[in-house]
């Protein structure tokens, strides 16, 4: 079997943003499904700095300071798009305005719980940023994460470990390995890689998996193509 | 805390908030002052306000940013010179936070960490004369810690009290001498928030244009929020 890359977790992802779907992404592997929407379907990108109607990376030589997104990487704003301060931002975000929030995560629990802010190192400060006001907002939370840790270890668990970013909250888990729902019955797994077991997923995975009915192979281009801006 | 907003040139009875100085602009700021930093990243941030409030050298400050200084300039400048008591900010660990890791591993500032949309929200509420609100946002975690909660249509929720700073350094593009402004795209981030948070506002602007240049429908900051400016850059 051949766990998905960072840029085929995201591109898969991004199929199930909808036409009309306002999404915010959290940095890291969800800014990447900005590219692999699909061609045609408008997505507007909301960025918690203010952005409503983010495009993709500046093309070289139309850098604009001005313009960055929330991981202070340059960017740019699609025609439609328009600014607003940072209490409005957030207005967008907590108020259920959103339709989706795409967020990376440390652990997630069986009821949905997501530990993504600390992982309580003494040596540096902590920071939530819009960690916190991200995963209650939207209307419908994911998250894109490797299944397991470095060193092989279960990141969806029982219970998170780490501190809780907020409680109950994600729909639906993006892995290397599967797509898997949270359901009010537990974890159910929707999509699932070519050559890997029930049992072997079952075997990365701490509580209690379920598997769809319609089990799907979870499939993705081997080099996702990047949408042109 | 009471600020003037310094001398008006020309006709006397005319409102002119421009200062010639960034000295000036930011004359009077006390020791022990919440200094609200506006910006995010190192995008919209009054970077010649903060170089001109460490020349000043106002100790024992409260800071609130979104991060916590960039690099060797302005706010980390402050930073490392032990001016700042306490920062209260969403996330510190952002590009070359040097100076603040280093105060931070000494001990020698306290850290406040709260949700970035708690943030802009209770400066806004204490803009609106509001009492506090209650946000879902934090409910059950570590940094609901000792605050009071509520259950609201099932949900639970936090208090969070109102946020106050006695000056707010504002990074603008253009502005008229009422103090009316315009922003940069991704740089208005918390400028207007902030802007109408404190009780003295101080705004470093690109270009000062004749009061009536700027259009009405695109003022961003009305100048009611607006104690006194200085032109810094190319235009100054």
């Amino acid at each position: 079997m051949t766990p998905l890359r960072r840029e085929q977790m995201a591109w898969r992802a991004a199929q199930d943003l909808n036409e009309g779907d306002f999404v915010n992404l959290g940095i890291g592997i969800p800014t990447l499904a900005a590219s692999y929407v699909p061609a045609g379907r408008e997505v507007i990108f909301h960025s918690e700095n203010g952005i409503l109607g983010m495009g993709p990376k500046p093309a070289a030589g139309a850098e604009d300071p001005f313009m960055i997104d929330a991981g202070k990487n340059l960017t740019t704003l699609v025609q439609g798009g328009s600014f607003m301060h940072h209490a409005d931002a957030f207005l967008m975000i907590r108020g259920g305005h959103l339709d989706v929030s795409l967020l990376g995560a440390f652990e997630v629990s069986e009821r949905g719980d997501l530990a993504n802010w600390t992982i309580e190192d003494p040596a540096f400060p902590p920071g939530v940023g819009g960690a916190m006001d991200l995963a209650v907002g939207a209307k419908s939370i994911r998250v894109i994460m490797e299944h397991t840790d470095k060193r092989g270890e279960p990141r969806i668990l029982r219970s998170c470990r780490y501190p809780l970013t907020a409680s109950a909250c994600v729909q639906r888990i993006y892995t290397n390995l599967a797509v898997i729902d949270v359901t009010p019955d537990g974890l159910l797994v929707q999509e699932m890689i070519a050559g890997l077991t029930r049992d072997g997923l079952q075997a990365m995975t701490e509580p209690q998996l379920r598997f769809a009915a319609e089990l799907k192979p979870l499939v993705v281009p081997a080099v996702p193509e990047v949408r042109a801006a | 805390m009471v600020y003037g907003c310094g001398t008006s040139r020309g006709q006397a009875e005319l409102i002119d908030k421009q200062m010639r100085t960034t000295a000036e602009a930011v004359a009077g700021v006390r020791d022990g002052a919440t200094v609200l930093v506006a910006g995010f990243g190192a995008v919209g941030v009054a970077d010649q306000l903060l170089e001109a409030l460490h020349e000043q050298g106002a100790r024992e400050l409260t800071i609130v940013a979104n991060n916590a200084g960039n690099g060797d300039h302005g706010l980390a400048r402050l930073i490392h010179s032990g001016r700042v008591r306490k920062v209260i900010c969403s996330y510190p660990r952002s590009g070359d936070y040097s100076a603040f890791l280093k105060a931070y591993r000494a001990q020698a500032l306290e850290l406040e960490l709260l949700p970035q949309g708690t943030i802009s929200e209770r400066l806004r509420c204490h803009a609106a004369g509001l009492g506090g609100f209650f946000s879902p946002v934090s409910a059950g975690t570590k940094l609901a810690k000792g605050k009071e909660t509520r259950e609201i249509d099932g949900r639970l929720h936090v208090f969070e009290r109102p946020l106050k700073g006695d000056v707010a350094l504002i990074k603008a593009d253009k502005a008229d001498r009422w103090g009316n402004l315009t922003y940069r795209k991704s740089a208005r981030n918390f400028n207007p928030v902030m802007a109408m948070a404190a009780d003295l506002t101080v705004v470093e602007v690109e270009e000062m244009v004749e009061l009536g240049a700027l259009d009405p429908e695109a003022v961003v900051t009305p100048c009611i929020f607006v104690d006194r400016m200085v032109v810094v850059g190319a235009k100054a």
